[in-house]
C-alpha cells in the first residue's frame, strides 16, 4: 500500500512539473500575443521610437522569444526568479513579500469557512427540509450569488463606515503583531468566507444525504445506533472524499481568485502584482505568478486525491 | 539668520504684528523683499485674515488613485501621480511652479539668460546637502539632467530636453544650459516633474535610489502598495515639511479611496468620483477641493487622413458638440468648457477675446456643405482608458452631431493598449492632457510640426513660424500678441476637437492645513507633503 502511494505521489509530481512548463509556455504566448511590450507600456502616451527602442535594448527585448525563454528557463531551475522588466527589482523578493500576503489571507478565510461551511452542512443534513435548513441555505447561496465586490462594500459600509468597528483598508505590514494584523484582515476574510461557504456547505449537506439514503445507514438505525453515532461513524466516512474535493477547490480559489476583494481592501497580496504586472507585460514576473499559482492547484489537487484515498478503505486496499 | 524669520513668522501668525511690521523686521534681519513678501503669504489669505497656522509633526496618509507593483524611484519612468507625489517628496528641483503659479527658484537661486534666450545661466543655491550627506554641485544637476538625454536614454522626458543641446558645469555652483534655439520659458522646463537634481557620482546618478534634498526622506518603498518617508532634519527650507512623516497608499479602487476618506484611514484622496460627491460632501470633516488647471479632455484628428484633411469637415464637428452638455453630464460641472485650443484660462498668455465656441447644428451642416458634403460618416474610437468617461463622451459626441447631419459611429476599444494600438493610430479617438507651465510647452510637445506627439499631424506654416518666434521672444506684449493668434489658429484649424477643461477633485479632511492650492498638477501641484500641515 505504501509502495503504490509513493509511486502515485511521485508520478503525480513528475506531470506536475510537466503542467508547469506547459503553463509557462501558455504564459510565454499569451503576454507575447498581448498588444505592446513593457516598453511600450512602462512609457505609455510619452513612448518615443527612440526611448522605446533604447529601453527595448537595456531589457534585452531585443533577442528572439524563444532565446529569452530559455535563458529565463535555464535560470529558474536553479532557484532564481530573475528581475522584474519594470523596475529591477528581484522576482524572489516580491513574492516572499506577497505570497505570504496570500496565504495569510487564504488561511485566516479557511479556518473561519471550512469547520462554518462542514458544521453548517452536518446540521443542514441531519435536519434536511426543516427551518434550519431552509435558512441556512437561504443565507449562503444569497451570499454566493452576490458579487464578491457587492458584498464587500456591504460589509465595508455596515461594520466599517456606519459602525466603525474594523477598518476599511487591509494595510498589512510584517511589523505588526498578530493581533493589528488579524484586525486588519478581519474585513477581506470575511467577505471571502462568506464567498466560499455555501458550496463547501452544499456538498456536505448533499454528499452525507445521499449516504443516510442508503441500505447500510437503515441497517444501522435499525439495530438501534444512536442518530449522531450513525452519521459520525458510519455516514461520515464515505462522504469525505467528495467534501475533500469540493473544500481543496475552495481552497485554491482563496489563494489565487481573490484579485477582485484584494482590489476593494487595498490588500497586498499576489492577484493585484499579477494584474499590475500583466498591465505593464513584465513577462518575468506575470511567469513568476502564474507558476505559483498553478503549483498551488496542482499540489492541493494532490493533496485531494491523497486524502480522497486515504479515506477509502476500498482505494487504500486495492486487490 | 533664519531663526528671527521663524520668530517672525509666529508673530505675525498670532498677530502681533501686522503685515507691515512683519515685512519691515523680515528686511532689517537680512531677507529681500521678495522672501519677506512670500513669508507672509504663507501665513496671510490675500485679504489678510489668517490662515490655519502650520505647525510640525503628525503621520499624514494620503490615498492616490494611480500607482502600480512595476514603479520605480527613476523619474525617467514617472508616468503617473503617484511616484510623482513621492518623487516630490523627497526630491527639489532647479525651479518651482509656485501654488499661485508663479516661476519661483527652488535649487536655482537665480537665472540668467543670453539676449537670445539661447544660452541659460543657473546659480545654485548654497549649503543645500543631499539624504546621503553629500553636498549639492553644479555637477548633480547636469548629471540629472544628462540621466534623460542622449541618443540612448529610456527617458520619457527624453524629448522634453530634446531642444537641449549642451549643459556644463561652470565651477561648483553655476550651470550653463545651450540651447538648439531661444527659449524664453525654459527655466520653467526644468520644474518638470521628471527632472529632479540627484546627486551623482562620476557623471553619473544613481535614479533608481530616490536619494535626493527633497524634505522628506525615502523610508520604505512598496511598489504598488504603498511608500513612507520621514523628514528630512537637514532640510533647507524651514517653512516646509511640516510632518514628520508622510505615508502615500496606492488605492485605485475609488470605492475604497472613498470609503478610507470617510473613515478616516487616509487624509487626503484624488480622483474623486465625481458620481457620487455629492454624497462626499455631505461628511462635515471633509474638505472638496475642486482645482481649475490646465487638465484637458480632447479629440484629436488625424488632419492627414480623409475626411479630417479638409478644415471645413473640422470645423463642422467642432460644431456639432454641445460642450456645455458634455460639462454637466462627465464632468458633473467640475471643470469649464474649451474652445478647442489647450491652453485655460490660467495661462498667462490666455487669449480671453476669442469667442468660445458654441454648439451651433446649423453652422455644422454649413461647413458639411462647404466640404462638398450632403452628410457625413465617421468613425470615433473610444475607451476609457484615455480618460474617466471617454466612453460616455464619445456617445454624447454621436447624439449631439446627430442633430447636424453627422454619423458618429462609436468604436469600442480595448483600455489594454491604448496608447500603443488606438491613440495616434485610428484617425479620430480621444485622449487627455496635462495643463503645462507655459504656452511654449503646452504647444511644443502637442502641436508643433514634427512633434513626437503631434496626435493631429497638423502642419500649419504660420503656427509653426509663430512657436519658434515666440519662444525666444522676451518682450511681454509681443508674446501675448502671438499667442493669442495662436490659439485662434488651433481654434479654427487646427486638428483637435478640445471640448472640455476638467478640474482636479480632491478631497481633504479637515484635519488638514493648507495654503491656496497649486493649479500646475493635481494634490497642491504635487507637493501636498511638502506644503501641507496638520491643522
Amino acid at each position: 500500500m505504501k509502495q503504490t502511494l509513493t509511486k502515485m505521489l511521485l508520478q503525480r509530481l513528475a506531470l506536475g512539473g510537466l503542467s508547469l512548463l506547459a503553463v509557462s509556455l501558455i504564459i510565454l504566448l499569451g503576454v507575447s500575443f498581448l498588444p505592446g511590450d513593457i516598453a511600450t507600456e512602462i512609457l505609455g502616451q510619452s513612448a518615443t521610437p527612440q526611448a522605446v527602442a533604447a529601453l527595448r535594448e537595456s531589457l534585452g527585448l531585443d533577442q528572439p522569444l524563444y532565446l529569452r525563454y530559455f535563458h529565463w528557463l535555464a535560470a529558474l531551475l536553479h532557484g532564481d526568479f530573475g528581475q522584474s522588466l519594470a523596475n529591477g527589482r528581484q522576482i524572489a523578493e516580491l513574492l516572499a513579500v506577497r505570497l505570504p500576503n496570500t496565504l495569510w489571507l487564504a488561511a485566516l478565510a479557511a479556518v473561519v469557512a471550512v469547520p462554518l461551511a462542514l458544521g453548517l452542512g452536518f446540521l443542514a443534513a441531519i435536519w434536511r427540509n426543516g427551518f434550519f435548513d431552509r435558512c441556512v441555505n437561504v443565507a449562503t447561496l444569497s451570499f454566493i450569488s452576490f458579487p464578491e465586490f457587492f458584498l464587500a462594500y456591504l460589509l465595508i459600509l455596515l461594520l466599517s463606515v456606519k459602525a466603525g468597528w474594523l477598518p476599511s483598508l487591509a494595510s498589512v505590514d510584517p511589523s505588526q503583531p498578530l493581533s493589528e494584523r488579524l484586525l486588519q484582515m478581519a474585513l477581506p476574510a470575511l467577505t471571502l468566507t462568506l464567498v466560499v461557504v455555501a458550496h463547501m456547505m452544499r456538498m456536505t449537506r448533499a454528499a452525507l444525504i445521499n449516504l443516510l439514503a442508503s441500505p447500510y445507514i437503515e441497517m444501522a438505525r435499525l439495530k438501534g445506533v444512536p442518530r449522531w453515532r450513525v452519521i459520525l461513524r458510519h455516514a461520515l466516512p464515505n462522504a469525505w472524499a467528495p467534501i475533500i474535493n469540493v473544500v481543496v477547490i475552495n481552497l485554491a480559489y482563496l489563494v489565487v481568485g481573490v484579485v477582485v476583494v484584494e482590489a476593494v481592501f487595498v490588500y497586498p497580496g499576489m492577484g493585484q502584482l499579477m494584474v499590475d504586472s500583466v498591465k505593464k507585460r513584465d513577462l518575468p514576473v506575470v511567469q513568476a505568478c502564474s507558476l505559483v499559482f498553478a503549483a498551488t492547484y496542482i499540489l492541493l489537487n494532490l493533496t485531494a486525491d491523497l486524502l480522497s484515498v486515504l479515506s477509502n478503505p476500498r482505494l487504500r486496499h486495492p486487490r | 539668520m533664519s531663526k528671527d524669520f521663524d520668530r517672525l513668522l509666529e508673530q505675525l501668525r498670532q498677530g502681533r504684528i501686522d503685515r507691515r511690521g512683519f515685512l519691515f523686521g523680515m528686511l532689517a534681519a537680512g531677507a529681500s523683499a521678495a522672501v519677506a513678501g512670500s513669508y507672509a503669504g504663507r501665513v496671510l489669505a490675500a485679504d489678510g485674515t489668517p490662515l490655519s497656522t502650520p505647525k510640525r509633526g503628525g503621520h499624514f496618509k494620503l490615498g492616490i488613485a494611480s500607482g502600480s507593483t512595476t514603479d520605480s524611484f527613476d523619474p525617467g519612468t514617472y508616468s503617473d501621480n503617484y511616484m510623482q507625489s513621492v518623487g516630490h517628496s523627497v526630491h527639489n528641483f532647479l525651479t518651482e511652479v509656485s501654488n499661485t503659479g508663479e516661476l519661483a527658484g527652488e535649487l536655482a537661486e537665480s537665472w540668467e539668460p543670453s539676449p537670445d534666450a539661447r544660452v541659460w545661466t543657473f546659480k545654485l543655491r548654497q549649503g543645500v546637502t543631499f539624504h546621503n550627506g553629500k553636498s549639492l554641485e553644479a555637477a548633480d544637476v547636469v548629471a540629472s539632467l544628462n540621466h534623460h538625454r542622449g541618443p540612448d536614454s529610456k527617458s520619457a522626458a527624453s524629448s522634453i530636453l530634446a531642444p537641449i543641446e549642451d549643459v556644463r558645469a561652470d565651477g561648483k555652483n553655476t550651470v550653463v544650459v545651450t540651447l538648439k534655439g531661444g527659449n524664453a520659458d525654459f527655466p520653467y522646463l526644468v520644474s518638470d516633474y521628471h527632472l529632479p537634481v540627484m546627486p551623482s557620482r562620476d557623471g553619473k546618478v544613481d535614479a533608481t535610489s530616490g536619494v535626493g534634498c527633497g524634505a522628506y526622506i525615502r523610508e520604505s518603498f512598496d511598489p504598488g502598495v504603498k511608500t513612507v518617508v520621514k523628514r528630512n532634519p537637514d532640510y533647507w527650507k524651514h517653512d516646509r515639511g511640516w510632518f514628520d512623516s508622510v505615508e502615500f497608499l496606492v488605492i485605485a479602487d475609488v470605492g475604497a479611496r472613498t470609503n478610507a476618506l470617510n473613515t478616516g484611514e487616509i487624509h487626503a484622496m484624488n480622483g474623486c468620483d465625481l458620481k457620487t460627491l455629492h454624497l462626499l460632501k455631505r461628511n462635515p470633516r471633509l474638505e472638496i477641493a475642486s482645482i481649475k488647471g490646465g487638465q484637458h479632455y480632447s479629440l484629436p484628428m488625424d488632419t492627414r487622413a480623409a475626411p479630417f484633411k479638409d478644415n471645413n469637415v473640422r470645423l463642422a464637428l467642432k460644431h456639432a458638440v454641445d460642450r456645455k452638455a458634455l460639462l454637466q453630464t462627465i464632468l458633473r460641472g467640475h471643470g469649464e468648457v474649451a474652445n478647442d485650443h489647450p491652453i485655460s484660462s490660467g495661462y498667462r498668455f490666455f487669449a480671453a477675446d476669442l469667442p468660445q465656441r458654441e454648439y451651433d447644428p446649423d453652422k455644422a451642416r454649413f461647413y458639411l456643405k462647404q466640404a462638398g458634403l450632403d452628410s457625413l460618416k465617421v468613425d470615433l474610437s473610444a475607451a476609457d482608458a484615455a480618460f474617466a468617461g471617454a466612453v460616455d463622451t464619445a456617445v454624447l459626441v454621436k447624439e449631439h452631431a446627430a442633430k447636424a447631419g453627422i454619423e458618429v459611429n462609436v468604436v469600442r476599444e480595448p483600455n489594454d493598449g491604448y496608447w500603443k494600438n488606438v491613440w495616434m493610430k485610428k484617425p479620430w479617438c480621444l485622449d487627455y492632457w496635462g495643463g503645462k507651465p507655459t504656452e511654449d510647452w503646452a504647444f511644443s510637445l502637442v502641436y508643433g510640426k514634427g512633434a513626437s506627439w503631434n496626435e493631429t499631424f497638423w502642419d500649419n506654416p504660420r503656427f509653426n513660424e509663430l512657436l519658434i518666434s515666440a519662444r525666444s521672444e522676451l518682450d511681454e506684449a509681443k508674446r501675448r500678441q502671438m499667442y493669442g493668434e495662436m490659439q485662434g489658429l488651433l481654434r479654427d484649424d487646427g486638428g483637435a476637437l478640445i471640448p472640455l477643461f476638467a478640474n482636479y477633485v480632491d478631497g481633504i479632511s479637515t484635519l488638514i492645513g493648507h495654503d491656496k492650492l497649486g493649479n500646475n498638477w493635481d494634490l497642491d501641484g504635487l507637493r501636498a507633503a511638502e506644503r501641507w500641515w496638520f491643522a
